[in-house]
């Protein structure tokens, strides 16, 4: 008897621990379903209609937050992606000087709370005397992002055979093509996983927005903004199908890992 | 997640010969160049309007260059209760979250190794949060713990609750918002370091007649360490600057209010520049003195 229990006691409570980690989630879905008016909080009936007509609410208000959070995310994700990714490939393969340095700067933004990056660039901008606007968003995005696409592309630059470069070089292959047709090809993954991570980072992020968004209103700003007077169920549209594309891109990526983890066991 | 990448930094090979090369300068240029001016010049820029002191012409939100270091002791005369709070729900939330998540980790890395695809999954779930704004699922608790929800009406009714208590706008829900909030950021690098334990070492344990705390406290906490050690710091250094869950419009109250909020305050609301400066550089001051400590005591400086 003691022994089953102590069977059953981990695999129970892990999934009490998911199930309670899926709570705010499945709420915010439900809710977006809600026939509600101004704000979503008491369940008034089952409708269709905020998922149809997203963009009907406040004119426009919860798509144009959207719109912003996407475009920012995108320009920040390519641009933290780029250098990130070139700073992962020197600091596997090249000797350089300062390297301790290096490694500090790029820890150190990960290790300070956003209110603090939020605030020191706010004060910048202030100092300098930038207005606050989209690119003030961009420009501070991209600097939290480097350092984590650095340590996510970092992991995958170090698992790469540098064997299989040398046989393009072998080949006669110029660096552009050793480059173009092995390194990236072989890089893509981590890349890509990097990219995927920053753009979340970036869309979800409030903290260091608010503090140098001037006027303009993200998505996470715009639901801060109205949590006081009430959230439209709109937002939980949003909120909702932005959850189920990542989750299905997430599970595909897994899955589709599974399987080739599969075929290439089949084949050794 | 790179956030598990925190426990794995020296990865296999990355030893391999490195040339020295002018590339190397090329490629580290543009992202370092990037860094130093919007991460490390904002924050001589804090350091510099910390020092202000308001402008002659008594204009508000303008200051001028001064050498004014007593803005520090107003600050901290001023504020002396929300840097404690900061640091002490940030505590009670990091021991709370890897009270949580350290048996689901250990599930999750060791006990469900037979079945990755299970392994996958789960640990989708364990991120799933992230996928959903963080600002809409604090107030989904909000709204689900408020003073008309089922559970806190069902709770009041078995009289587990007193019943003129609530529960939003206590520290006790501002601590549940923090630990629910970066529970994933523990349990990631906790998986990643146990799903690496070595289970002979615990049946070595268990054959030298160690009992299973024994074998538990002796052998599986030691050598999850790095692990620990990358979670609580994940969590712990987010919750302290956190002002979203200690907000009164999210789960928090008058007397919630955490060092993040009145650096917002300072800084959007009244402007008073040099105070959420002073402010920024305490609280990251005080990270940096316990993140340092920490790693040297627990042992696991190579995570830097």
């Amino acid at each position: 008897m003691k022994i089953s229990l102590g069977k059953w006691l981990l695999p129970v409570y892990a999934i009490l621990a998911l199930t309670f980690l899926m709570v705010p989630i499945v709420y915010t879905f439900i809710f977006s379903f809600n026939d509600s008016l101004k704000s979503n909080i008491a369940w008034r009936g089952f409708t269709f209609d905020k998922w149809l007509n997203v963009c009907a609410v406040q004119n426009g208000a919860v798509c144009e937050a959207f719109g912003n959070s996407i475009f920012i995310g995108a320009v920040a994700t390519v641009a933290a992606t780029a250098m990130g990714t070139m700073i992962a490939i020197a600091i596997v393969r090249y000797k350089f000087k300062f390297r301790s340095a290096t490694s500090l700067l790029l820890f150190l933004p990960m290790a300070t709370p956003e209110v603090v990056l939020g605030a020191g660039l706010a004060a910048q901008f202030l100092s300098v005397g930038v207005p606050k606007d989209m690119t003030t968003i961009i420009l501070a995005h991209t600097m939290f992002c480097i350092s984590f696409v650095v340590v996510t592309v970092k992991a995958r630059v170090a698992s790469l055979d540098p064997a299989l470069e040398e046989a393009g070089r072998d080949l006669y292959g110029s660096p552009r093509q050793v480059f173009m047709r092995i390194t990236f090809p072989l890089l893509l993954p981590g890349i890509l996983a990097a990219a995927l991570l920053s753009f979340a980072l970036s869309f979800d992020d409030f903290i260091i927005t608010n503090f140098n968004s001037g006027s303009v209103t993200t998505f996470p700003k715009y639901i801060y903004i109205s949590a006081t007077r009430g959230i439209p169920a709109e937002a939980n549209v949003v909120a909702s199908a932005v959850f189920i594309i990542a989750i299905v891109v997430v599970v595909t990526a897994q899955v589709s890992a599974a399987a080739r983890a599969k075929r290439l066991a089949k084949l050794s | 997640m790179a956030f598990a990448a925190f426990a794995t930094t020296t990865g296999p090979g990355e030893e391999t010969a490195r040339r020295r090369s002018p590339v190397a300068l090329l490629l580290l240029l543009p992202g370092i160049l990037y860094l130093l001016l919007f991460f490390l010049t904002p924050l001589v820029s804090l350091v510099l309007t910390s020092l202000q002191a308001p402008s002659v012409t008594a204009e508000p939100g303008v200051y001028d260059p001064a050498f004014q270091w007593q803005n520090y002791v107003t600050v901290i005369n001023d504020y002396w209760p929300h840097i404690l709070r900061s640091f002490g729900y940030a505590l009670m939330a990091t021991v709370l979250a890897l009270a949580f998540s350290y048996p689901l980790a250990y599930f999750i890395g060791v006990k469900a190794r037979p079945w990755p695809l299970l392994q996958s999954l789960m640990l989708v779930l364990v991120i799933a949060p992230f996928f959903i704004s963080f600002l809409l699922r604090t107030l989904a608790w909000k709204q689900i713990l408020s003073d008309e929800s089922f559970i806190i009406t069902s709770l009041k009714a078995v009289s587990l609750m007193a019943p003129d208590a609530h529960f939003t706008g206590t520290p006790v829900a501002v601590i549940f918002g923090l630990t629910y909030n970066f529970i994933p950021f523990m349990t990631l690098p906790l998986y990643t370091t146990l799903e690496r334990l070595d289970v002979r070492y615990l049946e070595a344990g268990t054959d030298l007649y160690a009992s299973p705390l024994q074998v538990f406290r002796k052998v599986t906490i030691p050598l999850s360490m790095p692990g620990i050690v990358a979670g609580t710091l994940l969590t712990f250094i987010p919750a302290a600057g956190d002002y979203i869950n200690a907000s009164r419009a999210f789960l928090g109250g008058s007397d919630t209010q955490m060092i993040g909020n009145v650096i917002e305050a300072n800084f959007l609301v009244l402007q008073n520049y040099p105070a959420a400066a002073a402010l920024s550089l305490i609280l990251m001051s005080v990270i940096l003195v316990i993140v340092t400590v920490y790693i040297r005591r627990a042992g696991t400086e190579e995570l830097l």
